[in-house]
């Protein structure tokens, strides 16, 4: 592999410093998005979470006189309509991508994150499926590496392509193998 | 060796030991009594001594007997049924060392090594030898005295190692020798060393008879060995033998060049742990102790604080005893570490199993200029087991020719005059006075401030051949490289208080271990730079990476043997 050189510490300033903008891959292919219905699914989950809280904190109030709990109640109960509204957004941001050797992954508006992992590196591949996601057919693909937090979390694929992604990152990895 | 005169100059891949044909071999006799069995037998003492008078109650059913109890047995005619019982005990716990030494065999072949054991519950355990992390070989101060030794033979994974415990000393050093031979892919030339029916019969007999191995070049053997084994010595000669070996150097001296040897003084040593975090702790507890004596309190603060104190001198006496003698050696086979003063171990790591390296100065080590390096290792037991088979320390306390040296080593080929410069100034440099001028690394900008308001000049990142470094902290510096072909994945990102000031973060996935080669703050384009590079140079690096048969110099073959093999 040819001696690549190493980065410039005076890197030309930004193009456009705008702060708003958001951090974006250049020049990589067409995000795959994963499926629409997978808003329900996160809905559900944080309308449980909220009124799981919301229930605790409400009886923390009334049968033990806690003020304190009304408040923490009345800020997870804003914060799990503030949830709710860019639900939607937030599954529209997660996306992959095959690359030709490796697997990548993006999530997040506001807290971003982008992820790459080799095909090679591969270790197993876990497919889970909760019981709102199996009653929409949707299901998880967890791709999961030696390292302990590189592990690539697919949420809300359709059940068949969920299983034809595991078939064709285990046929990747198979043919990209490399040691640990 | 009891006939070293035979010796031929053998060729470098010829087997020293017969064990690595492929046929099941029992381990050193004494394993049971070693692995525990001495422990057993001091209980049953224990319990006699304890128990005597109401054994002879038992057994006489007499309160008043004259006071010694053999005097008594002797005088009642006793004599013969004590001694039936004695050597009935003994026959029984004879029986069971032997069972569960028959029991315990292993076999090494060109691809695998497997251990059974068990009587009643057997297990079998097998591992691939060319996904060996490392080749450790531990001789705790009991067992060291016998001149046995315990290979320990590290793979991925919770808990995955395959121990032969114990084996003859000299035995286990050629076994480890030979192992690390077949896995670095070397094909060993295959001769009978032994006649076949030879092979089936347990290969040691005494603890200080080594199998014959004719093949030995003489050159090989360190003078001491020569006294050391003639089955029938007499007693001095075995006292001998056992004390040239316990004082013996832990490395063989053929193994590696004395130049890439370095050792640590004693007095550096202790100073490192003198001078460590801990130390400040305890400087604090006492004075904290003190002035609330002069305040005082009541005396419940001294006695619930000071058992704490003379504990924490078994910890500066344990620390220093583990990591005197410490080597570090770069062998053909990898990096080998030695260290250790009563109870010793000696690691082998081969090439291509280090997974991320940290040279990191605390900060009470800075007017010393010392530096510790640590690193992550796919076998490394990570929570369960408190003594993990491989220490994640490769350097306990050295200066920075050494970091220089030991990194050399665990990253072959990264000894440039740019590379030499890239260590220093990840080390070093980075000063706030030099804070935007090049320095090989890609520092953070100014704006970073805000974020890491002490550290980020020295925050930065840089790409090498087939090695990421990163370089971080300013109480305690840290410089981490991480060999791309070993990278699991990369990762960036960005919160909203980071894209306000147009700033990322990247975190490159290792295996678990002490080191997190993660950045916390760099400039947005340059974190797509990053991630663009290190992805990229991940895929290039794995796919040129032949160290998991690293002396095998043609392209490796696809792995066909297990096809679904997952570690």
């Amino acid at each position: 592999m040819p001696e690549r050189e190493v980065p410039d510490a005076s890197l030309p300033e930004a193009h456009s410093p705008d702060p708003s903008e958001r951090l974006e891959l250049p020049d990589v292919g067409e995000w795959k998005r994963v499926s629409p219905k997978h808003v329900l699914v996160e809905i559900v989950g944080t309308i449980v979470n909220g009124v799981v809280i919301c229930g605790g904190a409400t009886l923390l109030w009334l049968l033990l006189d806690q003020t304190w709990a009304l408040w923490v109640g009345i800020a997870v109960l804003v914060v799990t309509v503030v949830n709710l509204v860019f639900e939607p957004r937030r599954v529209r941001a997660i996306g992959y991508q095959l690359r030709a050797d490796d697997l990548l992954f993006r999530r997040g508006i506001l807290f971003q994150r982008f992820v790459a992992v080799p095909y090679g590196r591969m270790q197993l591949i876990d497919i889970n499926r909760g019981p709102v996601a199996r009653w929409l057919g949707l299901a998880d693909l967890k791709f999961v590496t030696a390292a302990a937090s590189a592990g690539v979390s697919i949420p809300g694929l359709a059940e068949a392509d969920a299983e034809n992604l595991r078939d064709r990152l285990v046929e990747l990895a198979e043919s990209r193998r490399a040691g640990l | 060796m009891s006939d070293p005169v035979a010796a031929v100059p053998a060729p470098r891949a010829v087997p020293r030991t017969d064990l690595t044909d492929g046929e099941w071999h029992h381990l050193h006799p004494a394993t049971p009594l070693l692995r525990g069995g001495i422990f057993m037998v001091a209980i049953i003492g224990f319990l006699v001594a304890n128990l005597r008078e109401r054994l002879i109650d038992l057994f006489i059913g007499e309160e008043n007997y004259a006071g010694n109890p053999i005097d008594e047995i002797y005088q009642r005619g006793a004599l013969g049924w004590a001694l039936l019982i004695i050597a009935g005990v003994l026959i029984v716990i004879l029986v069971v060392f032997y069972l569960s030494w028959r029991m315990h065999t292993f076999r090494v072949s060109g691809e695998i090594v497997e251990v059974r054991t068990g009587l009643i519950f057997r297990s079998n355990r097998k591992a691939r030898l060319d996904r060996v992390q490392g080749v450790n070989l531990a001789r705790p101060l009991f067992p060291r005295l016998f001149g046995a030794a315990r290979l320990e033979i590290t793979v991925a994974g919770q808990d995955g190692n395959v121990q032969l415990a114990y084996l003859g000393s000299k035995l286990a050093d050629d076994l480890r020798r030979d192992l690390l031979h077949l896995a670095s892919g070397l094909r060993q030339a295959r001769q009978p060393t032994t006649p076949p029916d030879a092979l089936a019969a347990p290969f040691v007999t005494s603890p200080s008879a080594v199998t014959p191995a004719p093949h030995v070049n003489p050159a090989l053997i360190a003078p001491g060995d020569d006294a050391a084994a003639t089955p029938h010595s007499a007693f001095g000669d075995f006292a001998a033998a056992r004390y040239s070996e316990f004082v013996a150097p832990e490395l063989d001296p053929d193994a590696a060049p004395p130049e890439s040897v370095v050792r640590i003084p004693p007095g550096r040593l202790i100073g490192s742990v003198v001078l460590s975090g801990f130390t400040v702790f305890l400087i604090l507890a006492v004075f904290g102790l003190i002035t609330s004596v002069i305040a005082g309190s009541s005396g419940w603060v001294l006695v619930a604080v000071l058992p704490g104190l003379i504990g924490s001198v078994g910890y500066y006496f344990s620390r220093i005893t583990k990591q005197l003698r410490f080597t570090i050696a770069g062998t053909p086979d990898g990096v080998r570490i030695g260290f250790g003063l009563l109870s010793t171990s000696n690691q082998t790591l081969p090439p291509g199993r280090i997974h991320a390296i940290k040279v990191s100065q605390p900060i009470l080590w800075r007017r010393s200029g010392w530096w510790q390096i640590n690193i992550n290792t796919a076998g490394q037991a990570s929570g369960r087991s408190s003594t993990p088979a491989t220490s994640s320390i490769i350097l306990p306390v050295g200066t920075l020719a050494d970091v220089e040296k030991v990194l050399q080593m665990v990253l072959p080929g990264f000894d440039t005059d740019t590379h030499r410069a890239l260590i220093e100034n990840g080390m070093l440099g980075g000063r706030k006075r030099d804070a935007g001028i090049a320095d090989f690394y890609s520092n953070a900008p100014a704006r970073a401030v805000w974020l890491r308001p002490f550290s980020w000049w020295r925050t930065g990142w840089a790409v090498s051949g087939n090695v990421a470094l990163i370089r971080r902290g300013v109480l305690s510096r840290d410089l981490i490289l991480v060999p791309l072909a070993r990278m699991q994945g990369v990762g960036i990102s960005q919160g909203p208080v980071r894209r306000r000031l147009r700033l990322a973060s990247a975190d490159l996935h290792t295996v678990s271990g002490p080191v997190s080669a993660s950045l916390s703050v760099l400039d947005v384009d340059e974190a797509l730079v990053l991630f663009t590079w290190m992805s990229t140079g991940a895929v290039r690096s794995a796919r040129a990476d032949t160290s998991h048969h690293w002396s095998q110099t043609e392209a490796p073959t696809t792995p066909t043997a297990t096809p679904g093999a997952a570690e």
